[in-house]
């Protein structure tokens, strides 16, 4: 286990992101404690995958601070990759690769010691051992994305995002994958996924996140309630057709910058 | 440095790699090269000793034709299932990916113009047996390189890919071809590298200033 420099995996604090004139992520805050996973929902466009992509790296904030394993994501960037590991909505593999090369790649580039045990405990541990030397484009969806989730957790990153990591997954594979997520929480590293399947969500994550408006909202309680706050949604209007945000957003900025 | 080496030497390896599987780049590129000698051979039926001055012309164009063709698809593997991303969030510096990819372009071009070469040669009446023309090639490969791969990885953004790279590549290295052109004009006629004048110092010289700028660029391009 790395040596953890901070109370909380993940700390984000007045998060903002714009398309353009939309603003996708407003003054969000978030904290993730170390050996938690939580679940993120919201509507198609909530800005789940944005939030995801900025905690990655692969996107910047407009605004807000965010510190991974408690190192600042500007400006120790390196740091934050090294302890992040990403299951986006593509593979990220090459299709011409077998599976053992794809992670023989990315072991090098991660400087992960130890190469070849950990390339077949990761094989391993997604049960894709069997296939791990037929090439990518010759399997199917869901062993694709077997691969994709051995590629994430090769180098034991502290921090596993998930975006929507139940897509064509058969049940087999999602009792897997829950599995896998649950030794990886008790092994005191941190989780956060997004998924469209409350149940699965739930059963998943130790805590529940409904992302709405362009900030986060933590509804305790069943299927229901977070059904309930999903509904509650009405899409962030752009600032172009409500001056609301703009002006709230230059009161916060003001506030910021004092 | 030893990590950016070794990052580098990593995906210089995927990429000879994915190559071998799949064969796609470097033969349909050296067959387009192939067609193009043949093509002028038949549009220009120079005079004899006329094919010599019009060689280097040829050459270069057909050179310079082929790079655009090799580079569309230097940035267009990585995105095909989102490779480049998974790239972007590992530890490894833009400039590793940049100078990777840039070398394994100028690998690849390398090896094509060393099949292209003794076929132009033949066909165009001129000897190929000459250092400073294989000078003057590789100093030139690498200008394509550097500057191919940066807009390779900025067109591979757009929709027009296969339209925007050789409209935005071409004005910028107009004075690597012209550079080299002369160079090898000379080069064939049997001058020494002092005959060569200040043409392969030119190319030498973008060389190095796109060496700074593109992995510098690079890195603005590939940013969300």
């Amino acid at each position: 286990m790395n040596a953890r420099n901070s109370d909380f995996a993940i700390l984000a604090e007045g998060l903002e992101k714009s398309y353009r004139e939309w603003p996708v992520l407003w003054n969000l805050d978030l904290s993730v404690p170390w050996g938690e996973s939580l679940s993120l929902f919201g509507a198609n466009g909530s800005g789940k995958t944005t939030l995801l992509r900025i905690l990655a790296t692969s996107a910047r904030p407009d605004a807000g601070t965010v510190r991974i394993a408690g190192y600042d994501l500007r400006r120790q960037t390196a740091e934050v990759r090294r302890r992040v590991g990403v299951v986006g909505h593509r593979s990220y593999l090459y299709d011409d690769l077998t599976p053992r090369e794809n992670l023989n790649y990315y072991a090098r580039l991660y400087g992960v010691r130890n190469r070849d045990a950990r390339i077949a405990d990761a094989l391993e541990r997604v049960g894709l051992s069997a296939r791990a030397n037929h090439r990518v484009r010759t399997l199917s969806n869901g062993m694709q994305r077997r691969a994709a989730i051995a590629r994430a957790i090769l180098h034991q990153p502290d921090v596993l995002l998930l975006d929507e990591p139940e897509t064509g997954l058969d049940q087999d594979s999602r009792q897997m994958l829950g599995d896998l997520l649950g030794q990886w929480t008790s092994e005191g590293r941190s989780v956060v996924l997004t998924t469209h399947d409350i149940e699965l969500g739930i059963a998943w994550g130790r805590r529940t996140a409904v992302l709405t408006g362009g900030k986060l909202s933590f509804p305790k309680g069943d299927a229901e309630t977070i059904q309930m706050a999903l509904s509650g949604i009405e899409p962030l209007k752009s600032c172009r057709q409500s001056r609301a945000p703009v002006e709230e957003r230059e009161t916060h900025r003001g506030q910021r910058d004092q | 440095m030893t990590a950016l080496l070794g990052h580098m030497a990593t995906m210089v390896w995927k990429d000879i790699l994915l190559e071998l599987r799949s064969r796609e780049l470097v033969i349909s590129v050296i067959v387009f090269g192939l067609l193009v000698v043949i093509v002028f051979s038949f549009a220009i039926d120079p005079a004899p000793g006329q094919a010599k001055t019009l060689a280097p012309g040829i050459l270069w164009v057909a050179f310079a034709f082929a790079a655009t063709l090799a580079m569309n698809r230097a940035f267009v593997r990585e995105q095909e299932a989102g490779a480049l991303e998974g790239l972007l969030v590992s530890p490894v510096s833009r400039d590793a990916i940049f100078l990777a990819k840039a070398a394994t372009s100028f690998l690849f071009m390398l090896l094509i113009e060393a099949v292209l070469l003794p076929a132009y040669a033949v066909m165009l009446g001129f000897s190929a047996l000459s250092w400073t023309l294989g000078l003057t090639i590789v100093l030139a490969t690498l200008g394509f390189a550097l500057i191919g791969t940066l807009f390779s990885a900025l067109a591979a953004q757009t929709r027009s890919r296969e339209i925007m790279l050789p409209v935005l590549f071409f004005p910028i290295v107009l004075p690597v071809i012209l550079g080299a052109v002369e160079s090898t004009t000379r080069a064939i006629g049997g001058e020494t590298f002092v005959g060569l004048g200040r043409w392969l110092p030119l190319i030498a010289v973008f060389d190095v200033v796109f060496l700074v700028i593109c992995p510098w660029v690079f890195s603005f391009v590939v940013e969300d």
